[in-house]
């Protein structure tokens, strides 16, 4: 499932800017960023730099106010909604700093989620997935009975679960302890590399961020 | 639905397998505000389908009619005209025919464009005699007491058959021979109109100018009361439906609420958000079906149950048939299920709406909980005042639409202003109180205070509706008894079938008897309407007990004078009438002189002195008289009267008896009326359940921190149960006036527009006594199960709270 060498994420002068009560604050102001397939990508930066935000508008979760933005060959400036909502849900494994499982589904239920979604469900591939990710004993617990690592590989398991060709993962492991972090991050980037997968990892650990291909820093609305 | 949309139901679905007692809240909301409604509903239908189906024996009686104008003559021309215009008619001619000594009623109909009118006339001329029906001399129809007293009449060769379910004392005949027999030519009484006429057809004014269409209820009509007792019925069902509402919409406001999160991540994995709402609007209706079919036989049972009673009541009082079986009938199933999709549907357009406009991203932190609640306050404060300057519009429209819209404006405005007055109470009551836990309390109280609003709503309106309709029945109870005391003064009241035989009645009476009062009456048009007029000699029964609610001094003496009018106060109301005014009578105008109050009536009345009825009335009936006698020898006498002449048992009426009959059934609307309390206050206590469960969950992280302060938690559910208590009981006190003012509009305005006259209100301290312990009761029901699980809630799950805190 290579992506081959093309642009996967291929952003010209991003700008974004939230409205504050002292008038508009400018984010993101001017983000260039070429990513190709298989590659994987840290970013870092101070809290409040627009990791997030940055990431957010590779997902398609919200618009910029300028600048040239396309993701897997989709023009997010020209896409609608439902354009938007279908790039997420065919193309792109999302994982967030909480863990955004759906509480009243079972870890089974929620690992199959968004593969079913896409309508590329395959059992064998999830149950070989919960294996690797060491959920196999706690398919039929809801994620309210997991502790934090375990519900972030639950996750993990459910960005991966449809193949993406992109991965977008913010501050995964934000939540947990070193130890538990730096093994789930582990895990997570062994199964992207497995996958052949484009990933875009915010993070706040320059031991996390070393262990990706490239690392870039975001610091005053731009990349370096 | 789409494999996709499956997948997203199911996971919103999910959700209620995770919180079964909130999806059985939900449910049970829908379910019985559905019940109350189609309960009531159930009973009302069944009750006007009886009156309809009595009525319709010889359909007449909820039909339209056209009849001329004052000053007009209706002739078989015009049947005929109309009838070509393509009006679905058919000719009535009424009238009383001498038979013998007596008079009986003629009424003539015409069985061929009868039939068109409705299948219940269908039978009044069976196929085979139709020719002999219609030709003359004619076949007639009447019950075997009505053929007896014709014996020996000329009808020049009509055949008069036997015939069951006719209406008493009346020949049905071919609308011909009527015309014959009554010398008429060609005059007829009235058409009666086809409730469903062709589309485009000329318009009356074009086709027969001279003559009015009238409702069944313009004309004198024994339903009044039992209209009365419908609507009453009718205003308290969409009373706990309203109810019934704020359960539904703060169990589905929730359900929204708590899933913010799960749609955000539907959102977030690629679900367009037009799939997400759709499938949340699904989600509702389905739930909405499935607990309003529930509701429907819930209500459908609830009726049953009643059903004896009500029937008993209606006929009882009314002298309505019910028939006590209950067929569920497709148009209240139908309602049934509108209203509770309805109902669901506007409890969850703020929710969708919310999902619609709630952004992809969480929006950074939520606003404090104060400002929030502060801006919901004013809202609701506008709100209010935006419904409070709609109401006096809505009375100035007038009619029963506009007297029900301002009930509607007012209860609702009360409602949203409960909140910001008990907000007010606490914030006052902070500033007063000492103690650092008494501080807590009032704190906490204020701020649990916004998350139950909707739900104190519920109870609020749901006491206040017990309240109005409670004091409504009461003060009906109570002045209608008050009215019967006064009207039927006299002992006995008694009735003859002929008038030779009321003449040996009189004769007979007169040496046993203190009086003997004739109650002899004449249809008469009043002020335009088909209304009565009654003679009364000068006696001290109408001088001292008749129920005059307004009248010029020496009124009586202008009455046995012949030089005065008085009138009932539907007419007086009706026609804008004050004293003095003059009303046109029969062989002259006379001045109105008084005004006395008559329930059950919906008709126009008047009353003249006894000397100028004769005059003016020599064909009236002389059939009924009032007779003045010693108490204690009523009974006998009654029985006595019965022997002597023979009379039915109906014919003499013993007023003691009358009474005592009015009170059963009073008492037995009450018990309706009770049914229904306890179902709605249900309803309520339901509504604070879901709330204090909702705010159970939501109410840890407030919680934990007192407790690790030192609060056991058992003290912690005893405040709970405390507060609940305190907030029922505030809320109770605030639904005092707003019921009272709820039965002041039930009496004072939706009254008067329906029926005419208007019930002095007599409130019951009694009743509000009770109905606060109902809704202390009822909270008490409500807040017992969430302060058990507080109180036996354990330490690690309090502990949570502060493993959680980011
Ligand atoms: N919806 C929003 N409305 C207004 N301002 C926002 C919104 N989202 C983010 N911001 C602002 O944009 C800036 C960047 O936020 P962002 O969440 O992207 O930072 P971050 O780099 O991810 O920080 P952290 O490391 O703490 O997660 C912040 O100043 C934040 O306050
Ligand atoms: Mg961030």
């Amino acid at each position: 499932m290579s992506s081959g060498k093309a642009e996967v994420v291929s952003a010209r002068g991003i700008v974004k800017a939230f409205p504050s009560a002292a008038g508009p604050v400018a984010v993101l102001n001017g983000v260039d960023l070429a990513l190709r397939g298989g590659e994987s990508l840290a970013v870092t930066g101070e809290s409040g730099s627009g990791k997030s935000t940055l990431l957010h508008l590779i997902g398609g979760l919200d618009v910029t106010d300028g600048g040239a933005l396309a993701v897997l060959g989709t023009d997010l400036r020209t896409a609608d909604d439902r354009a938007r909502a279908a790039l997420r849900r065919e193309r792109i494994g999302m994982i967030f700093q909480q863990f955004n499982l759906i509480p009243s589904l079972t870890v089974a239920a929620n690992l199959a989620f968004q593969a079913r979604l896409a309508g590329r469900h395959d059992p064998a591939r999830v149950a070989a997935l919960a294996g690797a990710l060491g959920l196999s004993q706690l398919m039929g617990r809801y994620p309210e009975q997991l502790s934090g690592g375990q519900q972030q590989r639950v996750a993990i398991g459910r960005a991966l679960a449809g193949q993406p060709p992109l991965v977008l993962a913010d501050e995964p492991t934000g939540n947990l302890d070193e130890a538990t972090g730096d093994a789930v991050a582990a895990l997570m980037l062994d199964l992207v590399r497995q996958q052949d997968t484009t990933l875009v990892l915010v993070t706040h650990s320059l031991r996390l961020a070393a262990l990706c291909d490239r690392q870039v820093h975001l610091h005053a609305g731009r990349l370096a | 639905m789409t494999g996709r949309a499956r997948l997203v139901l199911a996971a919103l679905m999910s959700h209620w397998r995770r919180r079964p007692l909130q999806l059985a809240m939900l449910l049970a909301g829908i379910m019985l505000a559905t019940a109350l409604w189609s309960g009531v509903q159930a009973v009302n239908a069944e009750a006007r389908a009886s009156y309809a189906e009595a009525a319709d024996r010889l359909g007449t009686g909820t039909l339209d009619r056209l009849e001329p104008a004052p000053g007009a003559v209706l002739t078989t021309a015009d049947f005929v005209a109309l009838r070509r215009a393509g009006w679905i008619v058919s000719p009535l001619v009424e009238g009383r025919l001498r038979a013998g000594e007596g008079r009986v009623a003629l009424l003539g109909i015409e069985p061929a464009t009868r039939v068109a009118l409705g299948p219940a006339e269908g039978g009044a001329v069976a196929e085979g005699d139709l020719l002999a029906f219609i030709t003359p001399p004619g076949l007639g129809f009447a019950d075997a007491e009505v053929i007896r007293e014709l014996e020996g009449a000329d009808l020049g060769g009509l055949t008069v058959a036997p015939r069951e379910g006719l209406p008493p004392d009346t020949l049905v005949v071919d609308v011909g021979i009527a015309q014959r027999l009554l010398n008429l030519g060609e005059r007829l009484t009235a058409l009666v109109v086809a409730p469903e006429q062709p589309p485009g057809l000329a318009p009356l004014e074009q086709v027969a100018p001279h003559l009015l269409r009238k409702a069944p209820q313009d004309r004198a009509d024994p339903e009044a009361l039992t209209g009365s007792f419908h609507l009453n019925l009718t205003a308290f069902a969409l009373l706990s439906f309203i109810v019934g509402l704020f359960i539904t919409q703060s169990a589905v406001g929730l359900a929204f609420e708590q899933r913010r999160q799960v749609v955000r991540t539907l959102r977030a994995l690629g679900v367009p958000l037009a799939e997400v709402l759709g499938v949340m609007a699904a989600e509702l209706a389905i739930l909405a079906l499935v607990a309003g079919l529930a509701g429907i036989l819930l209500g459908w049972a609830v009726a049953a149950a009643l059903m004896p009673g009500v029937a008993a009541t209606l006929s009882g009082l009314y002298g309505a048939e019910v028939s006590g079986a209950l067929a569920l009938r497709p148009v209240w199933v139908l309602s049934g299920l509108g209203m509770a999709l309805a109902g669901a549907g506007l409890a969850g357009a703020r929710g969708l709406l919310r999902t619609a406009r709630m952004p992809l991203l969480a929006a950074g932190q939520a606003r404090p909980w104060a400002v929030a609640a502060a801006r919901g306050l004013r809202r609701q404060v506008l709100g209010a005042g935006a419904l409070a300057l709609a109401l006096p519009l809505c009375l100035a429209w007038g009619g029963l639409v506009g007297g029900f819209a301002a009930l509607a404006c007012g209860l609702l405005a009360a409602a949203l202003l409960l909140p910001v007055v008990l907000d007010a109470g606490l914030r006052w009551l902070a500033g007063r109180v000492r103690g650092v836990l008494a501080q807590w309390f009032v704190a906490d109280t204020r701020q649990q205070s916004g998350g139950l609003s909707l739900a104190l709503m519920a109870l609020m309106l749901a006491l206040a509706a017990n309240i109005g309709v409670g004091t409504m029945v009461g003060s009906f109870r109570s002045t209608f008894l008050g009215w019967l005391d006064q009207r039927l003064v006299a002992e006995l009241y008694v009735n003859a079938r002929t008038e030779p035989e009321a003449r040996a009645i009189r004769d007979w009476l007169a040496p046993q008897v203190d009086a003997i009062l004739p109650i002899w009456s004449a249809e008469v048009p009043l002020r335009g309407q088909p209304g009565r007029v009654f003679g009364v000699v000068d006696h001290p029964t109408y001088r001292d007990h008749w129920p005059i609610l307004r009248a010029r001094p020496g009124a009586w003496n202008e009455v046995a004078r012949g030089t005065g009018v008085l009138v009932n106060e539907q007419l007086f109301r009706r026609a804008g009438l004050s004293l003095g005014d003059s009303l046109d009578l029969p062989g002259g105008a006379l001045p109105v002189v008084g005004v006395y109050s008559d329930y059950g009536n919906p008709s126009p009345q008047a009353i003249i002195g006894q000397d100028l009825f004769d005059a003016r009335f020599p064909e009236a009936p002389r059939l009924n008289q009032a007779v003045r006698v010693d108490p204690d020898r009523a009974a006998a006498l009654a029985e006595a009267l019965r022997d002597r002449f023979d009379l039915p048992g109906s014919a003499v009426t013993d007023q003691a008896q009358v009474k005592a009959v009015s009170l059963r059934i009073f008492e037995r609307t009450f018990s309706v009326t009770a049914a229904l309390n306890v179902l709605t206050l249900g309803v309520a206590g339901i509504a604070l359940l879901t709330g204090l469960l909702t705010l159970a969950s939501m109410r840890l992280p407030q919680l934990a921190p007192v407790w690790a302060a030192g609060l056991t938690r058992r003290r912690l559910a005893r405040l709970e149960l405390a507060r609940t208590l305190a907030l029922a009981a505030a809320t109770a006190l605030y639904a005092v006036p707003v019921g009272l003012g709820l039965a002041w509009m039930l009496l004072a305005v939706i009254n008067v527009e329906a029926f005419g006259w208007r019930l002095p209100m007599q409130i019951s301290p009694e009743l509000i006594a009770r109905l606060g312990v109902a809704a202390l009761a009822t909270a008490l029901a409500a807040g017992a199960l969430p302060a058990l699980r507080l109180a036996r809630i354990t330490p690690s799950q309090l502990l949570r709270v502060f493993a959680d805190e980011r």
